[in-house]
This record gives structure tokens, C-alpha cells and sequence, in this order.
């Protein structure tokens, strides 16, 4: 690992949020209103079915676990598409890599910013959560930095992917292979406990699950477990950050 | 002997079975505007990005204002700009925006960033265009813009990459001007080009590439003298008239090279014998770079 120089970092970020002023209100919208209406739609369908799950009425259930879907949409597809069309059709990257940044502080920059996005606007569910009943906790000020962590590694994640993939058709595959199950079976809409035991145990190595129970222990009370939940997400985030950083310096330097 | 703002040595890039650059030598004296000259393929742009470490060199040796690479690319490029072959503006953000996020990757301190930004509108003279779009502007505007954000810094290296392709004629000589400037307020300047004129007008000296390797280098006139001599006569006639102009001409030793419609005789002032009927003219710098690279060119 070489030194990441706040300098260069800056100047990706920098470059991030003056693009971001032409198009946050497209970015925000998709990224708030998608989980809003999943919000919405599981909150008063299965809302009227189940009135209680896991000892917590179903808004509560579903407002504090679409936290964990708004950080993913906002985090994994402007990291996997925004990346490539980056490299390969803007040639952005080229103009970076020639200024006084190197590939790792490329990869960290976008991450990070990325991430910050996550942290906003993953809060923007429990928001409307707490119009529809859900109740306000001091503990809901912890929120935005779990929608951080959990953003800066589908960040990495989606750099990854975009590092890896030879065109952008490919991208299909891994939102209908990995990302989609990954949503599905996170404890979400539906508490985990229901499933078959291998879906469990293949929940316990999702990192948006540990987001989702890192999420409503915050705004409901941390227990013990926090720590294995929390501590799972920062290594994921470690892990695919290392990953993302090789990868891309392989594409983008010969 | 002046300092090197460029040095490279036996510079070897490969790409699997393809080597791009087999071996290359390149000065560039500070001050100076040294042109690379070479058809497509040639490995001009591995060249230029083994200077800005996006390509790592499989062998030689590269420094670039006193900085070895790729050890200690990251200060060279701190002190050099580049101007890319292919347009990669942010085009959705202003002129202005876009030499500001080029003043943060090029580290220009805070309280000078607002006079950077002035000082490179006024080079590329698009003070009254700030507030455009880049999707709004012309090509030659664009072009310009890419060499106004390469000189925030006021690097005292300018990479540029073909800087002038697919322009129109009238806006690439307004470029000309422009980087005539830069190099005559001492800048020193690489240029990587595939037209002969850009070289032929700019460079003080021209490197002339071929199949990786530099296969000339001098003033462009004393490049002339020496491969060219100082008259060509350009014979023309259908294809079976120029083979056999041809023909003759390697019979008696004379050189030619192919010229789409014509044969150049060159030399023709040492030629001893007949010349065939043609047009008499001023050997350039383009014979040179034909006879030299076995290619034609635009």
C-alpha cells in the first residue's frame, strides 16, 4: 500500500461535486424515491397482512430495513456504471492518472464520495418511516455512518465489477446473480429466521444483512452481536476496497 | 549541454506478442519543442504514456524533469501537463468548472486558483466563453480548452498527444500560434504528431518514430539535408509510367519514394544523368519521413 495523499484525494472528490451539481436531482431522486415506494408498497401491502415481525410492527420493520436498500441503489450501480463509463467512454481516468494521482487514490476518492451519497440518502426511508409511525431515537443518529460504511464497501464493490467486466452488457449478470439476491434475502422485508437454514447461514455472509441489523439495533437498541455485524462490514469494506484498487490498476494502467 | 526535461533510454514497451515500443531513445533539452513524429502505429502514444506512467516500461530507462520513473512519477506529473489525444472533458460542466477541478488535481494552492483559472482562459483566449457548457463549444474551443486545463499548474513540460488531429485547417493554425507562445516563454514541449507540417513549423528538433523506434533525429532541415538532399522531382503519369520511372530511378541509384499520384526523385541536385520530365521542388521534411517510415500519410 502505498500513501494516499489527501491532496489527490481531494481533487477526485472536487471533481465529484462539481459533476454532482449537474445532476444530483436526478441522482437524489432515483436513489430516494426507489426505496420509498419498496417503503411504501411492502409497508401497506404486507402491512395489512402481518402486523407484527420480530416484535416490531411492520413499518418499523420495513422503515429501518429499506435504509439498507437505499444505501445499495445508491451506492453499487453509480459505482459499477459510472466507473466504466468513466474509463472507457469519457476517458476520465486517463486525465486523472496523468495529473499527480495514482490509481489508489483514484479508487478511494470515487469510493469515498460515493459513500457520502450513501450515507445521505440512506436515511432518506427511515425519514418517511417516521412520517408513516416510525418512531424517532436518538440512536437514529448513528445511521448515516453505518449507510457510509456499508456504501464506501458496495462502493468497491461496484468499482470491482466495473474493473473486471469487458463491457457494460456484462453488468447484467451480476445484478441478476448477485445483487438481486443479495437485496432479496437481507432480513429487509422479511426477518431472515423464516428461511430454510442454508439461506440463513447465506444471509450471515450478506453484507447489506448486517447493514439491515446494524440499522434497526441503532434505532431500536445495539445488543451484543452488533459488534460481529459491525466488524463484518468493515472487513468487507477493507477487502473489496484492496480488491478494487488492483483490479482497476490493472485496467487502467498497462 | 542543457538539461533534460526528457530522458529516455532504451525504453521497451510490449503488449503480449506486440512490441510498441522496441527500444527507444528520447531526448527533450528544457526549453525546447521536440516533435515525435510517426505513422499510426508507431508507438507514439505508448510513448507518451510511459512519461506519465500510465503504461509501465518493460525496460530502459525513463526520467522526466530530473524524476525517474516509475518510482517517482507522481512528482512528474505534479510539474507537467498533458494534453490528451482524445477529448475528455467534463462536458457537462463549464469552461470555468472545468479548469477548477483541474486546479485541485494539480494542486494549485487556494489563494492562487482563482488567478490559475484567469491565466489559462487568457492563454487559450476563451475569457468570454466561461460560462459555456463544454457540449457547446466548437472543436477548435474544446481543443483549446484541454490545453488551458494542462496549464493550471504552469507546468514547465507540456505533453501534448496529436494536438491538432482532425481539426480544420484555420483552427489548427490558431493552435500553432498558441503553442509557438508557450514554447517561446520557455516551456518545454513534447509533441507527438502524424502531420509533417505541425512538426515541420513547431519542433526545434523532430524525433521521426517507426516501429518503436526512433529511426531520426535533428532540426528538421538538417533532417531534410541529410535524407532528402535539397531537390525532388516529382514525375507524374498513369501506374504503368511511374513503375517504370521507378524502376529507372533504382536502376541508377537514385532514390524515390511514392507519392499516391506521383514518383519524388530525390536528390535530384547530386543526380547525374537524365532526370525524366517532372516538377521541380524543395525536398521537405514529409519526403524524409516517407523514405524514412516506408508508410504514406495524410
Amino acid at each position: 500500500m502505498r500513501r494516499l495523499d489527501r491532496a489527490a484525494l481531494m481533487g477526485v472528490l472536487v471533481r465529484e461535486v462539481v459533476n454532482f451539481r449537474s445532476f444530483w436531482r436526478s441522482s437524489t431522486f432515483s436513489s430516494t424515491v426507489e426505496p420509498t415506494i419498496y417503503l411504501l408498497a411492502f409497508g401497506f401491502g404486507f402491512g395489512s397482512l402481518v402486523t407484527k415481525v420480530g416484535g416490531l410492527d411492520y413499518v418499523q420493520f420495513v422503515g429501518t430495513g429499506t435504509v439498507a436498500t437505499a444505501v445499495l441503489f445508491s451506492s453499487v450501480f453509480p459505482a459499477m456504471f459510472g466507473t466504466f463509463v468513466k474509463y472507457q467512454f469519457q476517458h476520465t481516468y486517463d486525465a486523472i492518472l496523468a495529473a499527480p494521482v495514482d490509481t489508489e487514490e483514484l479508487v478511494t476518492g470515487e469510493a469515498l464520495w460515493i459513500a457520502t451519497r450513501s450515507g445521505t440518502f440512506g436515511c432518506f426511508p427511515m425519514l418517511v418511516a417516521i412520517a408513516f409511525g416510525l418512531n424517532p431515537s436518538w440512536g437514529m443518529f448513528v445511521v448515516p455512518v453505518i449507510a457510509f460504511l456499508s456504501g464506501f464497501g458496495w462502493a468497491c464493490f461496484g468499482i470491482l465489477i466495473a474493473a473486471v467486466m469487458k463491457t457494460i452488457d456484462n453488468f447484467s449478470y451480476v445484478t441478476s446473480t448477485v445483487i438481486t439476491p443479495l437485496f432479496l434475502v437481507a432480513g429487509t422485508f422479511f426477518p431472515i429466521s423464516g428461511l430454510p437454514q442454508w439461506a440463513q447461514i447465506a444471509a450471515n455472509i450478506n453484507p447489506l444483512y448486517h447493514c439491515v441489523q446494524l440499522v434497526r439495533h441503532a434505532v431500536f437498541g445495539f445488543q451484543a452481536e452488533d459488534l460481529w455485524h459491525l466488524g463484518f462490514l468493515v472487513a468487507f469494506g477493507l477487502i473489496v476496497w484492496r480488491l478494487a484498487i488492483s483490479r482497476m490498476e490493472k485496467r487502467l494502467v498497462d | 549541454m542543457s538539461a533534460l526535461a526528457i530522458r529516455m533510454r532504451g525504453a521497451v514497451k510490449r503488449y503480449g506478442a506486440v512490441t510498441a515500443v522496441a527500444g527507444l531513445d528520447l531526448d527533450v533539452p528544457e526549453g525546447t519543442c521536440v516533435g515525435l513524429l510517426g505513422p499510426n502505429g508507431a508507438g507514439k502514444s505508448t510513448t507518451m504514456r510511459l512519461l506519465t506512467a500510465q503504461a509501465i516500461a518493460d525496460e530502459g530507462e525513463l526520467a522526466v524533469l530530473g524524476h525517474e520513473l516509475p518510482a517517482d512519477s507522481k512528482a512528474a506529473r505534479a510539474a507537467m501537463g498533458v494534453v490528451p489525444q482524445l477529448d475528455n472533458l467534463d462536458t457537462t460542466l463549464t469552461v470555468e468548472q472545468n479548469l477548477l477541478v483541474f486546479t485541485y488535481l494539480y494542486r494549485v494552492p487556494r489563494a492562487e486558483r482563482r488567478e490559475a483559472i484567469e491565466r489559462a482562459l487568457e492563454v487559450a483566449n476563451l475569457a468570454d466563453r466561461r460560462k459555456a457548457k463544454v457540449d457547446e463549444l466548437s472543436g477548435g474551443m474544446r481543443r483549446r480548452l484541454l490545453i488551458a486545463r494542462a496549464l493550471v499548474h504552469e507546468p514547465r513540460l507540456l505533453l501534448l498527444d496529436e494536438p491538432t488531429v482532425g481539426l480544420d485547417p484555420q483552427v489548427r493554425q490558431e493552435l500553432w500560434a498558441l503553442i509557438d507562445r508557450l514554447r517561446s516563454e520557455g516551456t518545454s514541449i513534447l509533441m507527438s504528431t502524424h502531420y509533417i507540417e505541425e512538426a515541420a513549423r513547431l519542433a526545434d528538433t523532430v524525433t521521426v518514430m517507426s516501429h518503436g523506434v526512433a529511426v531520426a533525429c535533428g532540426r528538421p532541415s538538417e533532417l531534410v539535408s541529410e535524407h532528402a538532399g535539397r531537390e525532388a522531382v516529382e514525375v507524374y503519369g498513369a501506374p504503368s509510367r511511374l513503375l517504370e520511372v521507378e524502376d529507372d530511378a533504382r536502376a541508377r541509384g537514385w532514390p524515390t519514394r511514392r507519392t499516391g499520384t506521383s514518383v519524388t526523385i530525390l536528390r535530384a541536385e547530386e543526380a547525374n544523368g537524365e532526370m525524366p520530365d517532372g516538377e521541380r521542388r524543395v525536398a521537405t521534411l514529409e519526403d524524409v519521413f516517407v523514405l524514412l517510415t516506408g508508410e504514406e500519410i495524410s
